[in-house]
């Protein structure tokens, strides 16, 4: 399914704080087919490109361009997952309240997600009690509570253990077949290799190379992503 | 020591012989206090969310001159408030002069910046917890607003119990605009001061003491009504 959403557009985008450049320029095109994975080293730019593409992030020069703008139909799971003050059904419900759905309909699309995502049991719990897992689980089930076309995730497995992560990879891959367009940034080769249908290689604040992930995982263009992909450190 | 000794003893007798004086008196403390406290709260904790969610110009200038005025000195708004509501004040045709409805305006002007001070700190912290939720949402302004005071009303319920404090404890302002008037403005703290006036210590360490009872009874009704203390419960 494809979104009517893209392509997004990227042009000569840069953001600066302090007068340090953190990206830019990037020129890019994202019509993505597939799952998305942003992969690089440490501060190569991954998490401000993700903000830069979600419009939560401050742009210096160029634009982001939507080809039909709708902000509502995209949304962002961050690394360390902001769970609120609030039940674990408390916090599901929150992004349908602010849209004023339906009573009848969020408890409908609340408790679909809990039980999709194992949560029943600890509905009423305050979400600040769950583990870290959980709550990536619970953050990423927000996010889609509004049925978005596009969810951008960031890092969403750092600082979890083989078992999460794998319960959260195979949800990510059950959205993306349910036709939600995954744009995830990771430094996990495994992980992208597992996910991705598309592969954007950042270094030093820039899209160093683009393409289909299989192809760039078998043959890549530069040497850089070629260390990168074999473990060496890309600076 | 002895003389506290006989003010826990008077106390003790106000209380058990069901005073009817000292029952005006407390009720008449705890309503001023309490009416002030709400409008207070009403201004001060959207205003301190406010400061913490918007970005304006002056801004910093703001919120230090709020965090200045938590120093107010009550005698200067007493003598202010008496001034504007003074037959030649800007107010005097209102006719408020010694009446409670001029010891709420004191008190109001006096506790709104304890707790909007307060109340901005701790929405500034939970501000820094959501704000990129909050911002990834696409939330307005005002969703941004009352959603940071329902997570966070337990830490303005602390914010609102300052300013309970600073209210109840206080005599200057409300001595000068309330006249300590008997069966009319005359309240705890007052009345205090009356008694240590008049050399009676054990009566005014007797109310002192009911009114150190009587802020413990409120602050611990508020926690027990919102369960501030329930484990894991917001």
């Amino acid at each position: 399914m494809v979104s009517r959403l893209f392509p997004l557009t990227l042009q000569d985008v840069a953001v600066r704080r302090q007068g340090k450049r953190i990206i830019g320029p990037i020129d890019m095109v994202l019509d993505p087919s597939g799952p998305t994975m942003v992969i690089g080293p440490n501060g190569s730019g991954k998490t401000t490109l993700l903000r830069v593409m979600h419009g939560i992030e401050r742009i210096s020069a160029g634009s982001a361009t939507w080809a039909a703008p709708d902000s509502s139909k995209h949304a962002f799971v961050f690394q360390s997952p902001i769970v609120m003050r609030r039940s674990v059904v408390e916090n599901l419900a929150y992004p349908l309240r602010l849209v004023k759905t339906p009573a009848a309909q969020i408890k409908e699309t609340v408790d679909y997600w809990l039980d999709r995502i194992g949560l029943t049991p600890v509905q009423n719990s305050p979400a600040t009690r769950l583990s870290g897992g959980e709550r990536q689980k619970l953050a990423i089930a927000r996010a889609l509570v509004r049925k978005p076309d596009v969810l951008f995730l960031d890092e969403p497995c750092a600082n979890l253990d083989g078992r999460a992560t794998h319960e959260i990879e195979t949800l990510l891959q059950e959205i993306a077949e349910a036709g939600t367009h995954l744009v995830m940034a990771t430094h996990d080769m495994g992980q992208a290799r597992r996910l991705a249908h598309d592969l954007v290689f950042m270094l030093d604040g820039k899209i160093h190379e683009t393409g289909p992930a299989a192809t760039k995982f078998s043959t890549p263009e530069t040497q850089a992503l070629a260390a990168f992909l074999r473990g060496d450190i890309v600076t | 020591m002895v003389d506290i000794w006989e003010g826990l003893s008077a106390a003790f007798w106000l209380i058990v012989q069901f005073d009817t004086e000292l029952w005006e008196i407390s009720l008449r403390s705890l309503r001023v206090t309490l009416t002030a406290l709400v409008i207070a709260s009403v201004i001060a904790i959207p205003l301190g969310t406010y400061l913490a969610v918007q970005r304006f110009r002056y801004r910093r200038f703001t919120i230090s001159l709020i965090n200045a005025l938590m120093g107010l000195p009550p005698v200067v708004v007493g003598l202010v408030v008496y001034i504007l509501l003074s037959r030649s004040g800007p107010f005097g045709v209102l006719n408020l002069l010694f009446t409670p409805t001029a010891m709420i305006i004191a008190q109001v002007i006096i506790i709104t910046p304890v707790i909007a001070s307060i109340a901005h700190q701790s929405m500034r912290e939970l501000w820094a917890e959501y704000h990129d939720l909050l911002i990834s949402l696409n939330t307005s302004k005002w969703q941004r607003i009352t959603t940071l005071v329902r997570d966070g009303r337990r830490n303005l319920l602390t914010a609102a119990l300052a300013g309970f404090g600073r209210a109840i404890g206080e005599v200057g302002a409300i001595m000068i605009v309330g006249g300590n008037i008997d069966h009319v403005t005359r309240v705890l703290t007052t009345a205090i001061a009356l008694e240590t006036g008049k050399g009676d210590f054990a009566l005014a360490l007797g109310l002192g003491f009911v009114l150190i009872g009587l802020a413990i009874v409120v602050n611990l009704a508020i926690h027990t009504l919102s369960r501030t203390e329930r484990e894991g419960q917001w």
